[in-house]
């Protein structure tokens, strides 16, 4: 059984940004431990010799010209927006007081 | 008029038989109808189709030449962005969301003259194999509304088969195209990865997610393919190659000398002994039109799932990263950044998403890395060279396309193991990029639900699957005396 105890979850859930209720956090360490052992299997057959690939095509930087064309009006990328002001996203603060 | 085909429909509309409106307006009414049972629609978006209806029965009127699906309706999964319309991804992170931009699909949907209905429902940011994650409650199978439509893009399978739309926009990550379209008795294809525009495709898996057209028949997709397909500026993965001529192939279907393989891994343990008896019966019908049938071997498919739930995730947990609630979507709390991204995507993310999001985190992590996404990484690579081996011998490769027929809505729902065996047929070609289509293959004999065939044809040759397809839809057509869908149940009004 792979071993993935509730502290490695919580420190999961935490560099993944979500907020886990603690009732979350002891489903998940059981079910994660079950479906690690399941995805555990390609080790088996992971070769030294055999090259990964992250990606179906082989994949190449596209560039575009750098030139003005016609984009998002200020209003409208900002239509979705939780809060603006000024023209600009408005957000909680990200640094502190120093 | 509404259980004809799209391109019956689309003659009509030509021969002035019917007018946009007017069909449009049947498929309004039949949801009206029946989506307070089927649940196949997150939003239906009466005004904007039937003003699309009108601007093109307009143009015909005024004498213009119109592209073949012009004035025919369609359903749209929610993942894609559609502008001014609520796009959610069947998710509470995205509710109220109306994107300021038309996803590449919908752009040229609207330039073929397709109208869209509205959004159809889907398992949360297409996580799911059911449609039972989407935050806004299931999608019922028309062929029984105690099971599952299948997933992620439940929705636009069971509007297919419910005669809600006669075309549909999928997109497959893992299955979410063909295994929805195998449970529900429908059409679906994964086309070559890079083949249609992720553009404005709120991205999942972005290495392994493809949009692809759903339809009740082969030909059908073939059309809806075309008019989406190609390339897309807007996409650096979209291949700046021609469409492969799947409409020319699906009207050929002729299969004689055609090697076709049968991937012996695919079978078997695990499979529905209905759904296998249905393959091999497809299988001699296609013998009988002069295919050649070969067995091939494809031994890393038994690593496929697992390098899949590590892939997936991993590319998860980084592409959801952008739910932060800074810029749109949901926000909810106060205090720093921190805590509001913390307490947002707490209360945002439903419980499938966040298992693999934690998952994925897992698998990326330092220290981890090299044993789990690493190894997942070679095992792609192995099962790529498995398929070109395989199509060394082979024009196509043939399986069922799901293991079992629909299963009913909550038997699953609690053992994510058994949930992702779903997909244990159709998540290969994701892997490796290439094309997948399923079409239906019969009733199976224990339960009478609809089974899948999936076809595979190597990159960029997706015309051989709608070759194949199309020659197996026509004499089981020919077997059967009707299709399919005429001996699913009929949905009344309640």
């Amino acid at each position: 059984m792979s071993n993935i105890s509730r502290d490695d979850v919580a420190n999961l859930a935490k560099l993944a940004r979500i907020d886990m209720s603690d009732s979350e956090l002891d489903h998940l360490s059981n079910e994660l431990a079950v479906i690690l052992d399941a995805v555990a299997r390609v080790q088996e057959v992971a070769g030294a010799d055999v090259p990964p690939t992250s990606h179906p095509l082989p994949l190449k930087n596209v560039f575009r010209a750098d030139e003005v064309r016609p984009s998002l009006t200020p209003e409208e990328a900002l239509s979705g927006a939780p809060a603006q002001e000024e023209q600009r996203f408005k957000v909680p603060q990200i640094l502190g007081e120093e | 008029m509404i259980q004809k085909t799209a391109i019956e429909m689309a003659a009509a509309l030509k021969a002035g038989e019917i007018s946009s409106v007017e069909l449009t307006q049947a498929h309004l009414d039949q949801i009206t109808k029946v989506d307070s049972q089927v649940h196949a629609f997150l939003h239906i978006d009466t005004e904007g189709a039937i003003s699309q209806a009108r601007a093109i029965d307009e143009k015909r009127n005024s004498g213009v030449e119109l592209p073949p699906l012009a004035g025919v309706p369609l359903a749209l999964k929610d993942v894609m962005t559609q502008k001014g319309i609520p796009t959610t991804c069947g998710s509470k992170m995205l509710e109220g969301w109306r994107p300021p931009y038309d996803s590449t699909v919908v752009t040229r949907l609207k330039e073929n003259g397709v109208v869209i209905l509205g959004k159809t429902n889907m398992d949360e940011f297409a996580m799911g194999s059911s449609t039972e994650n989407s935050a806004y409650g299931p999608t019922h199978n028309p062929w029984d509304l105690t099971r599952i439509p299948g997933g992620s893009g439940g929705g636009s399978s069971a509007a297919l088969a419910a005669f809600e739309a006669p075309l549909a926009i999928g997109t497959d990550t893992g299955g979410s195209i063909r295994q929805p379209a195998a449970v529900t008795g429908t059409v679906g294809v994964k086309p070559t990865y890079g083949g249609v525009s992720r553009y404005g495709l709120v991205a999942f898996s972005s290495s392994l997610d493809q949009a692809g057209p759903c339809a009740r028949t082969v030909l059908d997709a073939a059309y809806l393919h075309e008019a989406i397909g190609g390339y897309d500026k807007l996409d650096s993965t979209s291949i700046n190659a021609p469409v492969p001529p799947v409409v020319a192939a699906a009207k050929d279907g002729n299969v004689k000398g055609m090697k076709i393989g049968v991937i012996k891994e695919l079978q078997g343990d695990g499979y529905q002994p209905g759904v296998l008896k249905l393959f091999n019966e497809s299988l001699e019908l296609l013998a009988q039109q002069g295919a050649e049938i070969v067995e091939v071997s494809c031994k890393y498919f038994d690593y496929a799932l697992a390098a899949y739930y590590l892939i997936a995730p991993s590319e998860c947990s980084s592409n959801l990263a952008r739910f932060d609630a800074m810029r749109y979507g949901m926000r909810v709390g106060s205090g720093s950044a921190e805590d509001v991204m913390n307490l947002t995507r707490q209360a945002g993310f439903g419980r499938e998403v966040k298992r693999r999001i934690i998952l994925g985190t897992y698998a990326l992590s330092s220290g981890y890395y090299d044993a789990y996404y690493g190894s997942a990484q070679k095992v792609r690579t192995l099962i790529s060279r498995d398929f070109e081996n395989a199509f060394k011998l082979a024009d196509v490769l043939v399986s069922p396309t799901a293991p079992t027929t629909a299963f009913k809505i909550g038997e699953k729902a609690n053992d994510p193991i058994a949930m992702y065996l779903n997909d244990i047929a159709t998540i290969p070609t994701n892997l490796a990029g290439i094309g997948g289509m399923s079409l239906p293959s019969g009733l199976a004999e224990e339960d009478g639900l609809p089974a899948g065939f999936q076809i595979m044809a190597p990159a960029m040759q997706d015309d051989r699957m709608y070759k194949v397809g199309s020659a197996l839809e026509a004499a089981l057509l020919a077997k059967w005396g009707q299709p399919i869908l005429a001996s699913a149940p009929k949905l009344g009004a309640k």
